[in-house]
């Protein structure tokens, strides 16, 4: 007997704030069961170094472009606005700001939601589809431990390093770029970026990198995990992992900057 | 037919199901179902596409709730178990999916260590490589020990499958449509390798499928499952030769009058 046969057909907004409510709390025990895990023994050390390798050295490459390229092409748009006001030897403490507090963890994050995030939505999705995860499930093995918990690590803990290291590659594209338009020596250029930063912007960068890496990790894994619908839905966890992450992203970063701002106005 | 007459013990129960319902939303998969099986036998359950089959074994070792209902296996109540007693449990069963499920990522050599490392302790490598290469050899591929998964053919992955189960020695074998998607005589294979399973290692199996050709080689008794419920429960015969009902005769009929070329 169908049930809802005799029930009023309610509105489809209330249905809709019906699936977004239920998709929340389902966000929400997924989150919870991460942290519930993460304390538990056992720990899949070796599972998370794995990832660490997929999730930070695999990226080096893409990373080191587009870090490299970032910190030449922002130090050449810069420099005609400050050459107006006769201020192009402040170049190297706009880009060492730029890079540290905003672009820096803004592009690896953004790289990595396209790289990382898609490729854990696939792979755990594929594993759904294929039954793979309830034959880990059945030789006694935690997926969820095994998966999820060493892939969210992994990338909470590679994302920071990885912003790291875009804002030194970027560093050296803007002293490339520095050295050949003002003849800046290496020495200078270097006391004036860390001049301009201060303990408060690295330390916020460095939070806002775990919150990137978490938040790349945890949404690629969600989908990934609650894949459905054949390969269809291995493609859609994948893209539906990216477009999350990055919107996620901005909003963190909005949200961060808000609470940094006031830190820094409060200090 | 089966040629090996496996010693039965039909005092001993290794699985009790009473009354079990499992439902999705409206669907409702299993009405009231009730089944035992016993200690060294091979129960081979029949039916359509749809009708649950798979949903009964996912049950039996905690991959689906039922919705009410008893389901028994080795004097444990699965449905009251803990976490990590269901975890101690899972380990004596052996489940072999339809799709193998074998993890893409891994060599063969890695997915079967795979059980055995995480959940056999201070083992030495030696052990490992023996105990791999002792499954692999008896369901005869061990020249694929370092191939990856997508290297196999669908019966090469399904006996690997079978391999990754008998690994840690189960008392009780699940196998999901074990000859779907394979050609009449690596079916064939497939089922002399359940038989062969079921003699070496005395395990006590549940088999999924509806190939009647593989219901008859392999299985000690057979049951149809027919909207929702066990219709039809016997050896062969007995559950083809009984009083004539329209849809086991309809089964009957596509396995081996449309589809002669199976007899």
């Amino acid at each position: 007997m169908n049930v809802n046969a005799t029930e009023p057909k309610r509105p489809v907004i209330t249905r809709r704030l019906d699936r977004m409510f239920l998709a929340l709390a389902d966000v929400a025990a997924f989150v919870a069961r991460f942290f519930r895990e993460v304390f538990v023994p056992p720990y899949e050390f070796r599972e998370v170094i794995r990832q660490c390798f997929e999730v930070g050295v695999r990226s080096l490459p893409l990373i080191s472009l587009t870090g490299f390229i970032t910190g030449i092409v922002f130090t050449n748009q810069s420099r005609p606005s400050l050459a107006e006001f006769g201020a192009t030897s402040w170049l190297p403490s706009l880009i060492s700001i730029a890079l540290v507090r905003a672009l820096g963890p803004l592009v690896t994050a953004l790289i990595c939601a396209g790289r990382v995030s898609s490729n854990i939505g696939a792979e755990l999705g594929s594993m759904r589809v294929t039954e793979q995860i309830d034959a880990m499930e059945v030789s006694a093995t935690n997926p969820f431990k095994f998966l999820v918990v060493s892939r969210v690590l992994a990338t909470s803990f590679m994302v920071p390093i990885l912003v790291m290291y875009t804002v030194f590659v970027g560093l050296m594209g803007a002293y490339i770029n520095v050295h050949q338009n003002e003849e800046t020596s290496f020495p200078t250029f270097i006391e004036q970026v860390f001049d301009a930063v201060s303990f408060l912007d690295i330390f916020s960068s460095v939070i806002k990198s775990i919150v990137f890496g978490f938040t790349i990790g945890l949404v690629g894994c969600y989908k990934g995990y609650h894949s459905s619908k054949g390969t269809e839905g291995v493609g859609r966890a994948a893209n539906s992992s990216v477009v999350t992450s990055m919107f996620l992203i901005f909003i963190e970063e909005v949200l961060i900057l808000q609470i940094v701002q006031a830190i820094r106005s409060s200090g | 037919m089966k040629t090996y007459q496996p010693p039965i013990d039909k005092e001993k129960t290794v699985i009790t199901i009473r009354n079990l319902r499992v439902s999705f939303g409206d669907l409702h998969v299993l009405r009231g179902v009730d089944l035992d099986l016993y200690q060294g036998e091979n129960l081979v359950v029949l039916g359509r596409s749809g009708t649950g089959k798979s949903v009964l074994i996912k049950v039996l070792v905690g991959l689906l709730k039922a919705d009410s209902g008893s389901v028994n296996v080795l004097g444990q109540d699965v449905s009251r178990l803990t976490p990590r007693e269901l975890d101690t449990l899972r380990l004596k069963i052996g489940f072999s999916f339809q799709n193998s499920a074998l993890y893409d990522s891994m060599t063969v050599r890695e997915n079967l260590e795979f059980p055995l490392i995480r959940n056999v302790r201070n083992l030495s490598r030696d052990e490992i490589n023996r105990s791999v290469e002792e499954v692999l050899d008896d369901v005869g591929l061990l020249q694929a020990i370092n191939q990856m998964p997508s290297e196999l053919s669908g019966g090469q992955r399904k006996r690997i499958g079978i391999a990754r189960t008998l690994i840690l020695k189960p008392d009780i074998m699940l196998y999901d449509e074990p000859t779907a998607g394979l050609d009449p005589i690596t079916s064939g294979d497939i089922n002399d390798l359940i038989n062969e399973v079921q003699e070496r290692h005395h395990t006590s199996s549940i088999i999924i499928t509806h190939d009647l050709t593989c219901a008859r080689t392999v299985g000690d008794r057979i049951t149809m499952l027919l909207d929702g419920q066990f219709q039809r429960t016997g050896t062969f015969d007995e559950v083809f030769s009984g009083p004539s009902d329209e849809r086991v005769q309809q089964f009957y009929d596509y396995n081996f009058v449309e589809n002669k070329s199976t007899v």
